[in-house]
């Protein structure tokens, strides 16, 4: 406790106040300058009507062992009809980087161009680089009509 | 004619005192050895990016960014604006040529080691130019909106995304929303037009500032000659003349290439159509592409991707500062342990560059 710190005590804060007031008054400015710029970067999200079902078509028209690419929304869905008849239904999004897949007639498989990536009939990976099998979707056939909805 | 010259010039000269500038051409000079080559490749590189704004400039007149309209766009200066095809084909070829004598530039430095004190920012900032250029390789690949060029931006941004904490958001960013869209259409647009160019000539402006202040770099075993049989070259015109007609040549060679192999516009994009084969990036994004092919998909806990991309990151930060921690060029002496690095990383590139290009 000797004097001169004492005496050097209120000087030092009240530099410090008048320091982090300016320092903490640019960085505020900044952040009001910045925030809005960062948040009109980040792309809104779209008010999109959520599809939970498409029609895919009828059934007595699609082929044994094909598949084709449905609209689901604004997603792409591979709806595949096996040779015993069953009509399946999976995301047509690749796992592995985001490719479209398409069905294959010679191999009777689920493949992706972009790196050579092999999915069964069932969506799951059976070659090629893919981490998961593709998503499923629910199919309902009512009547003769084919109707694909998301799984929940 | 001559006194109408000399009055322009000395009235231009009493106003800003071209005479300093004039004093300092007439004493720039280059030095002549018999690597000497090398020093063309900045000045080429210079050239094809001239090349490019001119060109680029020219394309924005009749292109439309969007996603109904950018491939008709390109569909409608091809074929229906007077020598539209041959602008776009330059621009195309103009774009890969730049890249190619970048890395060439690169290169030729790296092993003259021509970063080495006191220009390591002449270095940092070519690099931070090669960056942006692969950037604006990039997002110029999309314009188009062709199928091959939707796909690839599509695997691009995904390798992106699974960078770990800051992949999702990048991804978003770069795509304008969760998938690649008209949205990412319109930000590619944006950043190849105006932020990439913008950042661009503030940092050439940067290097070539450097290179006006420092002069030519010397190599070594230059240096270490006796200041007698350290031969030179003025500048201007010699030099510069030089400089010209390998301009020349590489304007000619970009037209023969742009006239006899036209680039391909392909197939308008389609978010429902499934992706053809054969999607691959552009050629110098290709090595580190196919090196990702050849990790496994899970590496201990990590998936193989993230490593891939975080071992090309380190290996990126590593090399763009060399000159900071190669001391030992910096103080004169021979450093192989570089010409091992730079010949390791140049057949790297150029054998994975192959395998992907054949696979």
């Amino acid at each position: 406790m000797d004097t001169p710190t004492t005496l050097d005590q209120p000087q030092h804060s009240k530099r410090d106040f008048l320091k982090y007031l300016l320092g903490g008054g640019i960085l505020a400015w900044l952040g009001a300058v910045f925030y809005p710029v960062f948040a009109y970067l980040k792309p809104p999200k779209q008010g999109d009507v959520e599809v939970t079902s498409v029609k895919a078509g009828k059934l007595s028209e699609i082929e044994k062992e094909s598949g084709v690419i449905v609209r689901f929304g604004n997603k792409p869905v591979m709806m595949v009809r096996t040779a015993e008849g069953e009509v399946r239904a999976f995301s047509a999004t690749c796992t592995h980087l985001d490719c479209t897949v398409q069905f294959r007639k010679d191999t009777g498989v689920i493949w992706c161009a972009c790196h050579n990536g092999k999915y069964d009939l069932n969506g799951r990976v059976v070659g090629g680089p893919p981490p998961r099998p593709l998503d499923e979707y629910r199919v309902i056939i009512q009547a003769d009509e084919v109707i694909i909805s998301s799984r929940t | 004619m001559k006194t109408l010259w000399n009055r322009t010039f000395t009235w231009i000269d009493e106003r800003v005192q071209l005479s300093d500038v004039m004093h300092f051409l007439e004493k720039k000079s280059v030095p002549v050895h018999s690597h000497s080559v090398w020093y063309y490749f900045g000045g080429v590189s210079l050239f094809l990016f001239i090349i490019q704004v001119v060109t680029g400039i020219l394309l924005l007149l009749y292109y439309k960014g969007s996603e109904e309209l950018a491939f008709e766009s390109i569909q409608f200066i091809m074929a229906k604006v007077e020598f539209g095809w041959l602008i776009r084909s330059i621009h195309s070829w103009a774009a890969n040529l730049f890249i190619l004598s970048a890395f060439i530039h690169m290169f030729s430095v790296l092993f003259e080691k021509a970063y080495r004190k006191p220009r390591e920012l002449t270095w940092l900032s070519g690099m931070i130019l090669l960056f942006l250029g692969m950037g604006f390789g990039f997002s110029g690949y999309l314009l188009p909106w062709n199928e091959v060029s939707f796909f690839a931006t599509k695997v691009g941004t995904d390798i992106a995304g699974v960078l770990p904490v800051v992949g999702e958001p990048l991804m978003v960013f770069l795509r304008g929303g969760e998938d690649v869209t008209g949205a990412t259409l319109s930000r590619f647009f944006g950043f190849h037009v105006a932020v990439l160019p913008g950042i661009f000539t503030v940092v050439l402006g940067l290097h070539l500032l450097l290179v006006q202040r420092q002069g030519m770099s010397k190599p070594l075993s230059y240096e270490r000659l006796p200041a007698t049989d350290q031969k030179t070259m003025p500048f201007f015109p010699n030099f510069m003349l030089r400089d010209l007609l390998l301009w020349l040549l590489v304007l000619n060679l970009l037209a023969i290439l742009a006239v006899f192999f036209p680039w391909e516009l392909g197939v308008k994009a389609d978010q429902f159509a499934p992706a053809p084969a054969g999607i691959k990036p552009e050629w110098y994004f290709m090595f580190m592409f196919q090196t990702l092919k050849y990790i496994p998909g899970e590496l201990w806990f990590l998936e193989g991707e993230v490593v891939g991309i975080l071992l090309f990151s380190l290996a990126g930060v590593v090399w763009m500062f060399i000159p900071f921690w190669d001391k030992k060029s910096s103080r004169g002496e021979e450093n192989r342990f570089i010409n091992y690095i730079g010949l390791f990383a140049l057949i790297y590139i150029i054998i994975l560059t192959t395998i992907g290009w054949l696979s």
